[in-house]
């Protein structure tokens, strides 16, 4: 019961997180105070004012000299055999942070990239048609700013359609991306193109959840929303729903689009970590077609479809 | 043998966890040593002597039925014991076989900066085939190790043990002493390990909760408290499963260079007093360790003499050293079984009469969840416990401000949580030893026996020990190593610094060149340490005496934190 519950609740936890995290990640961002170093810090006085610094500090003496701060611990304890080291003979010079990466061969800023093949599968719909469809992205650089690479498209008997995204990423808060970029859509129909704003990111109670905003030629926008969730039944056995909805402005006939809600899909895919990196997968897809539109023929208003894929990533 | 805990671990291959008897050097090595592997104790290279030539170079390994090559000293994994005298100075010519750029760090040695063997702030590190001459006095006594600072050289095993004989001979004599060096082996490429966290930060957690593990919950403790429980964390997008970043996934871990299987074993007569120098060489790894049926009096920390305290069982972080005295009084074998943390597996050792002998190996500890605690520190305000309270607490870090000595920063993409109210005690043993039945070492057990080398405090500096997991990310004040500058201390000050851990992990944290002297949550001096585990949502404190100048490096040891920007440079001008 909890399960469909949660489900439920994805699509609108996932609808409205990216809003919320998105209005707040103004004054989540470079925060004053967080500078270092604290070097300022007043000079702590300690309660136990009064006992005086133990005979083992005597060598040490000369050290602070000039500072009459209390001692701050009660037991006379016997001396220790600390002994200071030598000043260094060879110092280091201080040397540019590019060469200090490359001779601590440690570097927090490096990029890395990462290819992601979400679904890649066949489908068949109740109606007995086959598709092949996809879900990839890949993005390039390093924890903060990335370059993000996404694509999405199904191919079947009538022809293909899809969608390429390219976006700059960049991180705003803990768990929320903001996106800026382009989109081109491939497959049948005029190739529109449009320009990209969205967000993208972990919404509470671990919904990845990703909201983008289209504007394209003759004043057409759009809005595409995505959610989606895991449920382990075992630490390789998981159960991923995931929700899209496409939202238009205008209709779009050539391309099967209708103004307002377009369409809605849902999704479950049961996948099984072979390696986290490969997983094949089984699972269902609802996919429901809203408006009156002539390209789009009346069977596909409503259609169920059976996937089976892998999902795999380097 | 051992039965592994049932309940959803799936511990991959038996062989990969408990790895192969006749494993390790020995295949590198060549068959005509690996026979004897079984009923000798490995034939433990130690030099002694002011006077060492120690070279770095490949060897190849098989510990799980696959080659590796690992980094190795003189051929041997772990690096000779170095045996030096207090006193003496010291002189160790390193050469570099290897064909990247290495270097050897001598952990918790006081010495001159350009002694202390990072790459960058020491020196220029050894370049391949080049060579480099340490020399240093010695004036310190204690158990400590050494190990590469280079990239990830450390966990494909470049470390070693250190042992110092005080300049008056052991106040505390035994008649065996015996290093156990406790590591983390893993087969996969570290460079890959990292990849793959910085892609997915959980990607070694092989204990997420499941389905299955909700409804046994609900069944047991009733739909609502289950919901609830997982209501927190859910919102926090905080994982109480993450105990560890790399896991028994990815490790085999190891005692002396010898996998579960390979069971080093030391020799003792019934009766004898043993001294056991526990070192924690691990990349990633926290051990929790004890001798079923024996007590283990600890009589040193971090190379330094404490009071003896008698306990059952020690977590020992990344870069620690603990030395216990035990005395096995009848005639059998006894098992030193080390728990990783996350108890996914374990690393094991014998003590035994004779050669061949070994004692059960206990079962590995039901994986612990972190505890509200661990996410939101002292829970002790306002007006109780219950999950409402909570509940108005998380995920608004300025919340707290008015109630709380000193404003808590904002959470942001290098911090994705924040601690209000940080808890101060010292006793807690940490997440998965507390209530176990067992007297277990807290930090508040520690107690010098001889005075701290501060005596005073004439400045103090907070540090917050962040990160986010999900990008994984590390820092010191949000700040990663690459976008910090230095924290200047003055020669001759002394120092209070107040680490306040922002994170849900553990973290072991340490200061080159100069002692942490650990304090008690009043300010009092408990003792003197080079590496000072920090648990989740704990502010702790220590003093520094600022007496060492140079350039020095500050860091969290777990190796992937440190490379993911969890560090600092530290001069002291």
């Amino acid at each position: 019961m909890s399960v469909r519950l949660t489900l439920q609740l994805a699509g609108m936890v996932g609808l409205l997180a990216p809003a919320l995290a998105w209005s707040q990640s103004a004054d989540m961002h470079d925060m004053p105070g967080m500078a270092m170093p604290q070097t300022d810090r007043a000079t702590t006085t300690d309660p136990h004012a009064g006992h005086h610094a133990s005979s083992a500090q005597a060598s040490n003496a000369q050290e602070h000299a000039g500072h009459d701060m209390p001692a701050t611990d009660t037991k006379a304890l016997p001396p220790n055999d600390h002994v200071p080291p030598a000043p260094p003979q060879h110092v280091m010079s201080v040397v540019t942070p590019a060469q200090m990466t490359s001779l601590m061969q440690m570097d927090d800023a490096a990029p890395t990239a990462m290819l992601l093949v979400d679904r890649l599968e066949r489908s068949r719909s109740t109606s007995g048609e086959g598709a092949t469809s996809w879900e990839a992205e890949a993005w390039f650089g390093h924890a903060i700013d990335r370059l993000w690479l996404k694509t999405e498209g199904e191919r079947d008997a009538t022809g293909s359609d899809g969608r390429i995204d390219l976006l700059w990423s960049h991180a705003w808060t803990s768990f929320w991306d903001g996106q800026l970029g382009v989109r081109q859509d491939i497959g049948l129909g005029p190739k529109r193109q449009w320009l990209a704003a969205g967000v993208q990111g972990l919404a509470p109670y671990w919904f990845e959840s990703q909201a983008t905003f289209y504007v394209g030629e003759q004043g057409r926008t759009a809005l595409r929303l995505e959610t989606r969730y895991e449920l382990l039944f075992t630490q390789r056995l998981i159960l991923e729903p995931k929700i899209e909805m496409n939202i238009y402005g205008k209709d779009d006939p050539q391309r099967g689009v209708s103004s307002g809600l377009s369409d809605a899909e849902a999704g479950l895919r049961l996948r099984y970590e072979v390696s986290r990196k490969f997983a094949p997968y089984v699972g269902v897809n609802w996919t429901r077609r809203f408006g009156s539109n002539d390209a789009t023929p009346a069977l596909h208003a409503r259609e169920t479809t059976w996937v089976a894929g892998v999902r795999w990533w380097l | 043998m051992s039965k592994q805990d049932p309940r959803g671990i799936q511990l991959p291959r038996r062989r990969f966890v408990q790895g192969l008897a006749l494993g390790g050097v020995a295949a590198g090595l060549g068959l005509w040593r690996g026979n004897a592997w079984a009923q000798a104790p490995q034939p433990r290279s130690e030099l002694r002597g002011p006077h060492f030539d120690l070279e770095i170079g490949e060897l190849l390994v098989d510990f799980t039925g696959r080659k590796r090559i690992a980094t190795v000293v003189n051929g041997q994994l772990p690096a000779p014991l170095l045996r030096w005298r207090q006193g003496d100075t010291v002189t160790l010519r390193v050469r570099n076989r290897l064909p990247v750029t290495s270097s050897i760090h001598w952990h918790g040695i006081v010495l001159p900066a350009d002694m202390d063997g990072v790459p960058g702030l020491s020196f220029d590190g050894i370049p391949p085939g080049g060579e480099y001459v340490y020399r240093f006095a010695v004036n310190q006594s204690g158990t400590y190790w050494y190990h590469s600072h280079s990239r990830f050289q450390e966990q494909t095993g470049l470390y070693g043990p250190i042992v110092i004989e005080p300049r008056d001979g052991e106040p505390r004599a035994a008649g065996r002493d015996y290093v156990v060096l406790l590591t983390d082996w893993t087969d996969t490429d570290p460079e890959t390990i990292y990849a793959n966290l910085r892609k997915q930060g959980d990607y070694y957690n092989i204990g997420k909760r499941t389905v299955g593990d909700f409804f046994r919950e609900a069944g047991r403790d009733g739909m609502a408290k289950a919901l609830a429980e997982r209501r927190m964390w859910n919102q926090m997008r905080m994982d109480p499963t993450d105990l560890a970043d790399v896991s028994a996934l990815a490790h085999t871990y190891l005692v002396n260079g010898c996998t579960p299987a390979g069971n080093w074993t030391g020799l003792f007569s019934a009766g004898e007093k043993i001294r056991l120098r526990f070192i924690n060489g691990a990349s990633m790894t926290f051990f929790d360790v004890r001798i079923p049926g024996l007590k283990m009096t600890v009589v040193a920390a971090d190379g330094q003499a404490i009071e003896p305290v008698s306990v059952d069982e020690f977590r020992i972080g990344a870069a620690e050293t603990y030395d216990v005295i035990v005395q096995p009084s009848a005639d059998r074998a006894w098992t030193i079984f080390a728990q990783s943390m996350d108890r996914t597996g374990f690393a094991r050792a014998t003590l035994a009469p004779r050669m061949g002998m070994e004692a059960d190996v206990p079962v590995l500890d039901p994986r612990p969840l972190l505890s509200m605690g661990d996410m939101m520190g002292s829970m002790d305000h306002g007006t109780g416990h219950d999950m409402h309270d909570m509940d108005m607490m998380i995920g608004m870090p300025g919340m707290n401000m008015a109630a709380s000595p000193s404003p808590v920063p904002a959470t942001s993409p290098q911090a994705d949580m924040r601690v209000a109210t940080p808890r101060t005690n010292l006793d807690d043993p940490g997440v998965g030893l507390r209530g176990n039945g067992r007297r277990v070492l807290t930090y508040a057990d520690l107690h010098a026996v001889d005075a701290p080398i501060s005596p005073q405090v004439d400045r103090e500096i907070t540090l917050r020990v962040t990160g986010n997991m999900e990008r994984y990310l590390w820092s010191f004040d949000a700040k990663r190593f690459s976008d910090a500058g230095p924290l200047q201390l003055r020669h001759g000050e002394h120092v209070r610094v107040v680490l306040v851990n922002d994170t849900m992990m553990t973290h072991p944290i340490h200061l080159h060149g100069m002692w942490s002297e650990l304090e008690a949550p009043d300010g009092t001096f408990q003792a003197r340490k080079h590496t000072v585990v920090v648990q989740p949502a704990q502010r702790i404190s220590y003093r520094v005496s600022a007496d060492a100048p140079g350039r020095w490096a500050y860091h969290c040891h777990l190796l992937y934190h440190m490379e993911a920007g969890m560090f600092r440079e530290v001069v002291v001008a």
